[in-house]
């Protein structure tokens, strides 16, 4: 079972409570942000008419997780992308590679973390809805099964073909997200990416890194034969009585030029 | 004997670059303590919107790929057995050396959790092209170290331990080498994870390629930079006879290199933006006009490129091209998407030219110090055979 969240911007009437929420469950400092920051995780932002929540999409093969070189995103079986402060170094790869610039960092702090939603990660695991999900007055943030919600995001659709878009967002942006959009407006104009693959960003850096053995392996062997061979020359022109190891010529030249 | 190196230090005016040099220092502590006193936010101009700057963009990308030039002559001298370039080996090294330690302090700087560095040796995530690269660069670095240490070996006669390493010199190169192509080019794999960010002009399938044949172009620059500026501060002859032939080979480069970046924004049909008068076009027009395609156009001049002038002037510019092309990757080609406009704030680039001082400060003292340089006498012993006009066939 892969728990999700469905976010029907037609029924969000921006009030916020998602956000108080969210800090309370979380323990983040009271003050609400416009934006979202390292201490204020999810808002509700107004984008062409309509009411749309900030927060992260708990990507299905995440960026944000891949990146990682000490591994402090992970993607947890229950659904959540989750991250563990104390094994961060701060390289804020996550920041910079993250397709929906999500995670944000805590510029002000001396030693400074990041700070994302994590869908209530310790909730989801003992199988409760997440605080934005439970807070919120009118169903627009809804928690369930990834393909249930998906099956409800489209007959909301089939329903109301007029009230909205025909496209649940996330379904396979990116790879697919555990959170899904419905939209009664264009989703660029709500301020999400559309220029995003469907496949999985991390395939992008895997497809070069998964070479990386046999590249190395190949060009071991490849540098200590040319080692071996030119080597041999030298010794070869040596008891030939040519001028010995110091200045092998011509034959050689080849190789550097060429390469 | 070989120590002889230390030469007339000063002509001239000799207060002038130790009065430089001393107030970039102040301003670098001053800089120093800021950063570790009150964090990234009081000193740098970095933002969520834009989470890597300067320092990344130059003193770990071009840091990194300045330094190439190290591996590229040892694999020419130790294992294509190409030995007339012996006399620049130690030089090179010591600059690479100095590179990546300066890369490393840099980083300390730019991690936001710098005493947990040791993090990535522990926790793995071999998804990460950063992990790759922060593994490369400390296994590089502790090849750098040993191959830089038989230079104080030899200056305090340690003779037993310098026959050890010299016995494992083959290894050690290869796989300095290894370790090197993987990392160089891994700088590039670490953009290929934001195709929706990273303008099309610097966006490419491709990165982790260019980014391996710039460092190495950038690296044979780099040596002839080096070699000019130690000449003029220890008043030593430039060895043309081995530059130039160097800087042929930067030129083979520079050429594999614009031919691969042309073809790649052919194929992601990306070449109409170059001329766009816009900042991206005018950005990348600069770094492939001056720092690609003039150097060439200089140096496949034989006049030029045997002139000391042209051959300085020549690599300079393929430096100069090379750094515009990381910061344009790292910086620039983010920008549009990012919505913001970064400039890097006083700190950071006090922190940046103050490591690259720093840098000069260590090769000079290395130079004072240690045998870096071959002794004056015995270098017309490398001239006469061969030369490089005994290489007409390239």
């Amino acid at each position: 079972m892969s728990w999700g969240l469905l976010f029907d911007s037609t029924r969000c009437i921006g009030c916020g409570a998602c956000s108080a929420g969210c800090k309370e469950q979380n323990a983040l400092p009271d003050k609400i942000e416009a934006k979202t920051t390292a201490y204020t995780w999810t808002v509700v932002e107004q984008r062409g008419g309509a009411n749309v929540r900030r927060l992260c999409m708990h990507c299905l093969t995440p960026t944000c997780v891949s990146v990682c070189p000490v591994g402090a995103m992970k993607k947890t079986k229950a659904g959540p992308v989750d991250y563990d402060p104390d094994l961060c170094i701060g390289c804020r790869y996550c920041i910079m590679a993250c397709p929906f610039n999500v995670p944000k960092y805590q510029w002000d702090r001396l030693l400074p973390v990041v700070g994302k939603c994590v869908m209530c990660a310790p909730r989801v695991a003992a199988g409760k809805p997440t605080a934005c999900a439970t807070v919120c007055p009118t169903g627009a943030t809804t928690f369930g099964d990834r393909d249930a919600l998906i099956r409800e995001a489209r007959e909301r659709i089939a329903r109301e073909p007029g009230r909205y878009v025909d496209r649940v967002y996330g379904v396979e942006e990116a790879g697919g997200t555990s959170v899904l959009m419905l939209a009664g407006t264009s989703f660029a104009e709500l301020g999400l990416p559309e220029n995003l693959p469907r496949e999985p960003l991390p395939m992008l850096t895997w497809q070069v890194l998964s070479h990386l053995p046999d590249v190395i392996a190949v060009a071991a062997v490849g540098l200590f034969g040319i080692h071996w061979i030119t080597e041999r020359r030298t010794e070869v022109r040596a008891a030939e009585g040519g001028d010995g190891p110091v200045e092998p010529p011509a034959p050689t030249h080849r190789g550097r030029s060429g390469s | 004997m070989s120590t002889v190196v230390a030469t007339p230090r000063r002509r001239g005016l000799p207060g002038f670059w130790t009065v430089i040099f001393g107030l970039i220092f102040a301003l670098f502590l001053y800089v120093t303590f800021v950063r570790f006193s009150q964090g990234l936010g009081a000193s740098t101009n970095l933002s969520d919107a834009f989470p890597w700057g300067l320092w990344i963009g130059f003193d770990i990308l071009c840091g990194v790929g300045l330094a190439a030039g190290a591996f590229t002559i040892m694999a020419t001298v130790h294992l294509f057995n190409i030995r007339r370039f012996e006399p620049i080996v130690r030089p090179t090294v010591l600059t690479g050396y100095l590179g990546y330690l300066f890369v490393v302090i840099g980083l300390m700087f730019d991690l936001g959790q710098p005493w947990r560095i040791w993090h990535a040796i522990v926790f793995w995530n071999p998804h990460s092209v950063m992990f790759e690269v922060a593994w490369c660069v400390m296994l590089y670095t502790s090849v750098l170290t040993l191959e830089f240490i038989p230079l104080v070996l030899e200056r305090f006669r340690f003779d037993r331990l310098r026959r050890i390493l010299h016995n494992v010199n083959t290894p050690l190169v290869v796989l300095g080498v290894l370790l090197s192509t993987l990392h160089q080019s891994s700088l590039g794999s670490l953009y290929l994870i934001v195709p929706s960010k990273l303008y099309p002009l610097w966006y490419s399938p491709m990165l982790p390629v260019l980014f391996y044949v710039s460092a190495i172009g950038a690296g044979l620059g780099m040596i002839i930079v080096e070699s000019w500026l130690s000449g003029r501060a220890f008043g030593r002859e430039l060895e043309m006879d081995l530059l130039e032939p160097l800087g042929r080979a930067m030129v083979v480069m520079l050429g594999i290199f614009g031919v691969l970046r042309v073809q790649s924004l052919l194929r992601e049909g990306a070449l109409g933006l170059a001329f766009q008068p816009d900042y991206e076009g005018r950005m990348f027009l600069a770094e492939f006009g001056l720092g690609v395609l003039l150097p060439i156009a200089l140096l496949v001049w034989p006049r030029i490129r045997k002139s000391q002038t042209g051959l300085v002037a020549g690599g300079t510019l393929a430096v100069l091209g090379f750094i515009l092309h990381r910061l344009n990757v790292s910086v620039t080609g983010l920008e549009r998407a990012s919505g913001t406009h970064y400039v890097p704030s006083w700190m950071e680039v006090t922190v940046s030219v103050g490591l690259v001082a720093m840098g000069f400060a260590a090769f000079a003292l290395a130079v004072r110090y240690l045998p870096v340089f071959p002794p004056h006498a015995a270098e017309p012993a490398h001239q006469p055979p061969g030369g490089w006009s005994g290489a007409p066939g390239a």
